[in-house]
């Protein structure tokens, strides 16, 4: 534990209250705002009739099948989403991990898409897998997987998975780059005597690399869980949500009610949002409490 | 570490266990790129024939022409830049002292305050999205550069915050106390000892809050207008009443992503260090 400079007085509350005052005015106040939004009929086509209607939005909610719809794909936005960036960013952690000529040009070059705007993420995608010029297209044609084209984000088969491949290229990199340094902290030592103890390279693997690295993942699986589930611009780039709802998450439905002014009920939705979030988040939120117990 | 030895008995291995599964990763990440800048290349006939070019025949810069002509994309390149200096200045400026007072002292409230800090980035931008709008509106600055800035620091400050707590907590104090021992001031010690090791971590924070007031789209579209419209926006609006016009949309990507890219050459091993230290520790 650090050792403290000089009894605690006035200044380190002043230090800290720039960054607060900001802070409070532009998270906490919304937040409260938001909840009393979501208890009136705030609709900003219809100010004059703004009035406390109690629970109105929150009970709509459930009876609406767009909510409930979009409800059950963003389970599958974040599970198929996040569980594809771990796979393929633990992937190219070990191998980044290894020796080879380049690595650090091949390290930064992989991580381009992590700093990417989300709305060129969007757009790239989009000309990728277009139905009439698109290069995958054009690639499975040539390779004879299919006859015809494919309007990959244009069908409501296809249109999910497609935003949830672009999502996994996005998210590749962070993970690559957070287990990347969980395996770079594991001590060569562990692999050396298990080496002379007759170990294999998959026992290795699954008794050193997986347990040194489950904190990493736990915590890197977590940040991109809440990333994920919020992100609106590269559904709402590619498809706004469609083809007939099939792309339409929590966050963009939500995003979408509060581009029609309806503020009340985005605002519902919102709150709803995040108190799933908050309660998936307990496990990370108590192991953030314990980490800074001082 | 893998012996000269091992590797010259496995050359077969090591290309389908490393180089190969490397490729095909790497050609996944980056294809997209090429992709882009082969179309933002190729004139508008080649573009939309029956066969996909894969190189032009005739490149042309006639794309990026028409980007700063017609559609006159310094304008939302200068505000975008406005807007991320500004975010990046102010964040830094706040969570410097913010972090400093988490990592140099110890006081009643201060576990409050982290974590009031980091529980910050769980709220959905949906959440603040519509306060924010309403907030802004009744503050006479929606549709200004400064609404942009303050909704930004709703994400930028939490998360400097907690980056710069974690470099602060890597410098030892004996430094600073040798200072105030010899009769220097807590500001003036902060000044001769402290700032000059943290500038590299603060331009590598700085790098990463420009990034991100860069790159954000979802408040931008709705607190800007005409005027004001930063690149995200001014991207998605060439999609026009012409249609999609892909050699022009993708021009303007490779415009919007270079100075994202060499920002990120430039603070990516400062950044990195930053970034994984908390995740990777206990």
């Amino acid at each position: 534990m650090r050792k403290r400079l000089r009894k605690a007085n006035i200044w380190p509350y002043l230090l800290v209250l720039p960054a607060l005052i900001i802070v409070m005015a532009v998270v906490f106040v919304p937040i409260l705002n938001a909840i009393s939004m979501s208890l009136q009929n705030y609709d900003l086509r219809r100010p004059k009739q703004i009035a406390f209607t109690g629970l109105q939005n929150y009970r709509q909610l459930f009876s609406d099948k767009q909510f409930t719809g979009s409800l059950y794909r963003t389970v599958l936005w974040v599970v198929f989403g996040v569980g594809f960036q771990f796979i393929f960013g633990f992937a190219l952690a070990l191998l980044l991990n290894r020796q080879f000529r380049f690595r650090g040009l091949v390290r930064s070059a992989s991580l381009i898409p992590w700093v990417t705007p989300g709305v060129l993420i969007a757009l790239m995608w989009r000309w990728i897998l277009d139905g009439n010029y698109g290069v995958v297209n054009d690639l499975l044609i040539k390779l004879g997987w299919i006859d015809k084209n494919i309007a990959f984000l244009a069908n409501r088969t296809t249109a999910l998975p497609s935003v949830i491949l672009t999502i996994v290229w996005q998210g590749i990199p962070f993970f690559a780059l957070m287990l990347l340094a969980g395996l770079q902290g594991i001590s060569p030592e562990l692999y050396e005597a298990a080496g002379i103890d007759g170990a294999h390279s998959t026992q290795k693997f699954r008794f050193i690399t997986v347990p040194s690295l489950k904190n990493t993942i736990f915590v890197t699986t977590m940040l991109r869980v809440i990333w994920v589930a919020n992100s609106v611009d590269v559904i709402f780039n590619m498809t706004e949500g469609g083809p007939a709802y099939a792309t339409q998450t929590l966050s963009v439905y939500t995003y979408l009610k509060a581009n029609t002014l309806n503020m009340g009920y985005a605002s519902a939705m919102a709150i709803v949002l995040t108190i799933l979030l908050l309660i998936f988040s307990i496990p990370y939120l108590h192991s953030m409490f314990r980490d800074q117990g001082v | 570490m893998q012996s000269s030895v091992a590797r010259r008995k496995h050359p077969f291995r090591r290309f389908f266990l490393l180089i190969l599964p490397l490729i095909a990763i790497l050609t996944f990440l980056l294809f997209p790129y090429y992709w882009t800048l082969v179309t933002s290349l190729t004139p508008r006939q080649e573009l939309y024939s029956a066969n996909t070019v894969y190189w032009p025949a005739h490149p042309t810069l006639d794309a990026y022409g028409k980007l700063f002509g017609q559609f006159n994309f310094l304008l939302p390149m200068r505000n975008s830049f406005v807007v991320a200096l500004t975010t990046t200045v102010l964040s830094l400026t706040v969570s410097t002292l913010a972090a400093y007072s988490f990592s140099r002292f110890r006081y009643r409230g201060r576990k409050f305050f982290m974590v009031l800090f980091l529980t910050n980035n769980m709220f959905p931008t949906v959440l603040l999205l519509i306060p924010l709008f309403t907030i802004m509106r009744q503050l006479n600055i929606l549709y200004t550069p400064m609404s942009l800035v303050l909704s930004y620091t709703t994400f930028t400050i939490p998360f400097s915050v907690w980056l710069l707590n974690g470099y602060l907590n890597d410098f030892p104090m004996s430094l600073e106390e040798a200072a105030l021992v010899d009769g220097a001031n807590r500001a003036q010690a902060f000044m001769r000892i402290i700032f000059p090791v943290l500038v590299p971590c603060l331009l590598a924070t700085g790098a990463y809050i420009f990034m991100q007031s860069w790159n954000e789209y979802t408040f931008a579209v709705l607190f800007t207008n005409d005027r004001n419209r930063t690149v995200p926006v001014a991207l998605k609006n060439l999609i026009g009443q012409l249609g999609v016009q892909w050699e022009m949309l993708t021009s303007g990507g490779i415009i919007t992503v270079i100075p994202v890219c060499v920002m990120f050459f430039f603070a990516q091993k400062k950044l990195v260090a930053g970034l994984t230290s908390g995740a990777v520790k206990g």
